[in-house]
């Protein structure tokens, strides 16, 4: 058993710490207040080659794992970019395992390169207004047309839907009555977002108000056959591949959030003198702030051990999903402790932990329901009949 | 052109520096270390004028304890060609550290030496002057500016009050000032090559010099620490004040 990060590990930590050093809170600040896009960060992080961390190196990336995925997005949230900062390189980062795993040579070599010098975006495309965690209940269907389909449906809470060319979109080719399994039928597409047959509306959100979330209204969207990834009727399959990684970069990313909100938590009590004293004097400031730590490092061990397990071949369901968990629980507490250790300040903006209170509520709803989360531990892990 | 950039190992100026109570050093836990940023912008110099030149090579060099090949893999990540580790656990004054490097520079031959001013924990600002009077080489410190010509390079330095411009024949010395450039931050493809570039270790008694420190560190104090300021009421009352009790005026 091994806990050190390697030399090399250590290195993109200092780095990306030092790359993230250029964009302080007032910057993040004031992207939570105009929802503009944090393009120059992006360009650093693209220029940096840190959007290909985990691409194959003969498409031009590093070919490194999530472990080191997961370090850059924890160092990302810890620097105080939190989910703006995330949420705004996350899907290059980890969400084209479908088209690396599944996709053809010819679209690997002309999307991979643009995806990882920043040029272009991808968004991901799954869920659905009646189906959330039921993907297989999804309706956008993609019906066969001359050499290629024709996508028509709705799709809802689609990350940078503003931003991106392609998405990555999930549709059935079979309706969910004709088929034998309700998770077969289902495709996989490389789609362009094409305004003339796509519209994206932005919904107006809690937090993180930079990186946008959208609803797809899809009509008539013609994508040619060579968009298909791997074989029709099989895409569900391609895209579990990709869940157990996006819960370990979810779970580092609230690792690195909840301690950034202790951090500044902690300055501030050691620097705020009400009674002739330091607030962080009193063990009713200390004690929750104290206990939050430990849960945020408790939580980060879990995610490396899930990290080392996928990097290692290894099944990390359990742990993927418990890392998930335990993460976003403990930083949305450390963020709410922290705001409370602030008093006043810490509901005024300035202070900048209500950002993270409000963007840390997310991951307990995203990618996927704390609740659910719990049915897969009592289902898989301990072993109860499913309840839903 | 092969240029050869010193690397040392401090303390992060982000971190908050703390005297032992003994006064005999810093307490050094929690520390985080970072290359000296003076000697960042040396290495961003050389790689620049490599690149401007289209070939050369550009050897780091540090002298320490074995964790300082941690800022040897960030400037080689950077994009440094190789990097030397003089192996030294003692404390060294700035002629030691003077007299180690003029024997890799006798070894490595390289046509510049280029090195931050100073380093920002001991602030002696003198190493690279000893360098140069050691091996007899020119040099230019304070550099702001740099640019080869035809047999001599042209260096604009800092200096009280305007920018004074040097010129020296190679091989020389140079030392850089903060408004030389901006270095690069290493990329993630800069940190995967650094991997595989070699880091020489050399330990210092294989150097045969005597590198018995001149100077020693007698006590350190920290800054003295400041009063809280004082709220007045009127004008009246701070003139007052500042005449009878800061007597400034």
């Amino acid at each position: 058993m091994d806990f050190q990060f390697t030399e090399e590990q250590e290195e993109i930590r200092r780095q990306v710490r030092a790359l993230c050093a250029r964009f302080p809170d007032e910057y993040w600040r004031e992207r939570d207040e105009t929802g503009e896009f944090p393009w120059d960060f992006y360009q650093a992080f693209a220029d940096g080659g840190w959007l290909g961390i985990t691409i194959p190196k003969e498409y031009g990336g590093s070919g490194l794992g999530i472990t080191e995925a997961a370090l850059v997005m924890q160092t990302v949230a810890e620097s105080g970019g939190g989910t703006q900062a995330c949420s705004s390189i996350h899907l290059g980062i980890f969400g084209l395992e479908p088209l690396i795993k599944y996709g053809t040579e010819e679209a690997k070599r002309k999307y991979l390169p643009k995806v990882l010098s920043g040029e272009i975006h991808v968004s991901f495309a799954v869920t659905e207004p009646d189906a959330g965690t039921n993907t297989t209940q999804i309706k956008t269907f993609a019906t066969r047309k001359g050499d290629g389909y024709v996508i028509n449906g709705r799709k809802v809470f689609i990350t940078k839907a503003r931003e991106s060319k392609k998405m990555l979109i999930l549709t059935r080719t079979t309706p969910y009555e004709q088929v034998q399994k309700k998770t077969m039928g289902m495709s996989l597409f490389f789609a362009d977002i094409d305004p003339q047959a796509v519209e994206v509306r932005e919904l107006r959100k809690c937090g993180r108000k930079a990186v946008d979330t959208n609803m797809l209204f899809i009509d008539n969207l013609y994508v040619p056959k060579e968009d298909l990834i791997g074989e029709e009727g099989k895409g569900f399959y391609y895209i579990l591949d990709g869940i157990n990684p996006e819960r370990i970069l979810v779970a580092a990313e609230c690792v690195g959030m909840g301690k950034r909100a202790i951090e500044k938590a902690v300055q501030y009590a050691k620097e705020r003198i009400v009674f002739d004293r330091p607030i962080g004097m009193n063990q009713g400031i200390q004690f929750p702030l104290a206990e939050s730590y430990a849960k945020l490092e408790t939580a980060e061990l879990m995610v490396y051990k899930a990290a080392w397990l996928f990097d290692n071949g290894k099944p990390c369901g359990k742990e993927a999903n418990i890392a998930k968990y335990m993460a976003a629980e403990a930083a949305c507490e450390a963020a709410d402790r922290a705001m409370q250790a602030h008093g006043g300040y810490g509901y005024i903006k300035d202070y900048d932990v209500e950002r993270y209170w409000r963007e840390a509520r997310l991951f307990r709803i995203a990618p996927i329901s704390q609740e659910m989360v719990l049915n897969y531990v009592g289902e898989h892990v301990l072993g109860l009949p499913k309840s839903y | 052109m092969k240029i050869l950039v010193t690397v040392k190992r401090v303390p992060d100026p982000e971190t908050t520096i703390r005297v032992k109570p003994d006064g005999s050093g810093i307490v050094t836990d929690n520390i985080k270390y970072v290359i000296n940023p003076f000697d960042e912008i040396a290495i961003e110099e050389a790689l620049r004028i490599k690149e401007k030149q289209g070939q050369g090579e550009v050897v780091l060099v540090s002298i320490g304890a074995k964790v300082a090949s941690e800022q040897l893999r960030t400037g080689l990540a950077m994009g440094a060609d190789r990097a030397i580790l003089v192996l030294c656990d003692q404390e060294l004054d700035s002629l030691g550290v003077a007299r180690i490097l003029a024997k890799i520079v006798e070894k490595e031959a390289p046509d510049l030496v280029l090195m931050g001013k100073q380093a920002i924990d001991d602030d002696a600002n003198q190493a690279g002057q000893m360098l140069a009077a050691l091996l007899n080489w020119p040099q230019a410190t304070f550099a702001s500016k740099v640019e080869f010509m035809d047999n001599y390079v042209q260096v604009v330095r800092e200096v009280d009050g305007g920018l004074e411009t040097v010129r020296f024949p190679l091989p020389g010395i140079i030392t850089t000032d903060l408004r030389l450039n901006e270095p690069r931050y290493a990329s993630l493809p800069g940190i995967m090559k650094a991997r595989k570039k070699e880091i020489r270790e050399i330990a210092v008694a294989e150097l045969g010099i005597d590198t018995t420190p001149l100077l020693t560190v007698h006590k350190m104090d920290p800054p003295a620490k400041k009063a809280a300021g004082k709220k007045v009421e009127s004008v009246q009352e701070l003139v007052h004040l500042l005449h009878t009790e800061a007597k400034v005026i």
